[in-house]
């Protein structure tokens, strides 16, 4: 109970000082930002953007692996965990693309540029949608965890493709792309020190909130499975949300 | 038991007889879709369909070589997910995967029908390529070599990815709105990349210059039948 009251203090403190802090040319008071050329105003929403894009790949990885163990060992609780992992990934892949855009709408002038970084994030979402259909069309639980796991497998191969052809195709804006002349704040820090600290806070704190979130869905999950197996009833279990 | 041992030779795990008993599934697919040719005409009017939409809808207009390109793997994808889902599905519609089950090993079945794929990807991006080449003015080939290489890997690539994702939904329940859906995400560093590599060799860019992007095909190619040989056995075995 302690540390969920200590992750709520944490989130909101993360919350209101990342939204409410000023942003100054020379910052002196603790709770002052520095001004970084290139990111200005908009350096706030790194608290929010970088988290959930960093949750995303966090999800997609923890997917992949309960998927694989599912396929080794066969019980059903391991795909129970890749499925809650996976759903949760979706939710962040789509709080990442939001949030990306809307930085994108304010640094490089439009909602959507098809950047290396947009591309894959793009690919990413297709790749939890084919999940998501793929899941939802089979009935039988054991066919339904065998099958997905297989994909998402297959996806998880591919995805190094996208690292590396990306950057060939399209030019990049994103900071950390191959021809990134102006290095952003995600490679070398230009933040000052109370600025990284509470983006390593933000960082920490959307992440125990993800595990936190992951082990209620698949518990929830695992639970409505086995009290449908002993009512007997022939639903279609774990499918909905 | 020691005694007999030499004798209990397991002939199915025989590399030649594994080769030959794929061939043999090959041979089985082969006739059976010449006397149906439902594939072959399926195929075939979907080529003629979606490029003479694509001829409407620029009539007189000039379009660029990029765009060229780019229409030239959007008709190739959508044909491959109109046709080569049969491969699998077919075997679960007659009913006949239990007794392919019992008579063979998965990867013997996996590439009977991987090679019934290949040679029907080969068929239609061919016959696509030269309607390309007679209807298009923009599709002028200019490093003919670089193309002809683009197209065989691109041709195999996607030719085990279908065939994995066409075994899937095979199992699924032979969804067939769900076929393109599930592939695209798998295809798209290969079609990416294939269509970067068409551009080359429409501009008569050196091998040297390609070099990463067919390195990136080859990779591709390789990885996706590794993992495909190796996941197979989970989604057919029931």
């Amino acid at each position: 109970m302690i540390w969920k009251i200590f992750l709520f203090l944490l989130l909101a403190f993360v919350s209101i000082a990342g939204i409410i802090f000023p942003i100054v040319e020379k910052p002196e008071a603790w709770y002052e930002f520095p001004f970084i050329p290139g990111l200005e105003e908009n350096a706030k929403i790194i608290f929010f953007h970088v988290p959930t894009a960093w949750l995303t790949v966090i999800a997609f990885l923890m997917s992949t692996i309960f998927s694989f163990r599912y396929l080794r060992k066969k019980n059903l609780d391991e795909d129970a965990k890749a499925y809650s992992a996976a759903q949760l990934g979706m939710i962040f892949c789509i709080l990442a693309t939001v949030t990306g855009a809307i930085w994108a709408k304010f640094a490089w002038g439009s909602f959507w540029s098809w950047d290396p970084r947009q591309t894959s994030i793009f690919a990413l979402l297709l790749i939890y949608g084919a999940l998501f259909a793929l899941r939802s069309s089979i009935e039988s639980e054991e066919k339904r965890a065998t099958l997905s796991s297989v994909y998402s497998l297959i996806a998880f191969v591919t995805v190094p493709f996208f690292i590396f052809i990306m950057p060939r195709i399209m030019k990049g804006l994103h900071p950390g792309s191959a021809d990134d002349t102006n290095a952003g704040p995600v490679v070398d820090f230009k933040m000052n020190s109370n600025m990284q600290l509470i983006f390593f806070l933000s960082l920490i704190g959307f992440t125990i909130l993800y595990f936190w979130m992951w082990k209620v869905g698949y518990k929830s999950i695992i639970y409505r499975d086995k009290l449908n197996n002993q009512l007997l009833i022939p639903t279609k279990s774990g499918q909905g949300g | 038991m020691d005694k007999n041992k030499h004798i209990n030779i397991d002939f199915s795990q025989s590399k030649f007889f594994m080769i030959s008993k794929s061939f043999a599934l090959f041979k089985k697919d082969f006739s059976s879709e010449l006397r149906t040719r439902y594939a072959i005409n399926s195929l075939a009017m979907f080529i003629i369909v979606a490029i003479s939409v694509i001829l409407f809808s620029i009539g007189n207009e000039k379009i660029t070589e990029s765009l060229t390109g780019g229409l030239f793997w959007v008709v190739i994808f959508f044909t491959a997910m109109s046709g080569l889902a049969r491969a699998f599905v077919s075997e679960e519609e007659r009913g006949t995967s239990l007794t392919l089950q019992l008579i063979s090993a998965p990867s013997t079945v996996f590439t009977g029908k991987l090679m019934f794929n290949v040679i029907l990807v080969f068929c239609m991006n061919t016959v696509i390529a030269l309607l390309y080449s007679a209807l298009f003015e923009e599709f002028v080939i200019r490093n003919f070599t670089l193309f002809l290489l683009t197209f065989i890997l691109g041709n195999f690539g996607l030719a085990i990815s279908s065939t994995i994702i066409a075994a899937i939904i095979a199992k699924a329940g032979a969804k067939g709105t769900l076929y393109p859906v599930l592939s695209f995400p798998i295809l798209l560093p290969l079609i990416l990349t294939s269509v970067q590599l068409t551009l080359f060799s429409f501009d008569g860019t050196s091998f040297e210059e390609a070099k990463f992007e067919l390195a990136i095909v080859v990779g591709y190619d390789v990885i996706m039948l590794t993992a495909s040989y190796m996941l197979f056995d989970f989604i057919w075995k029931d």
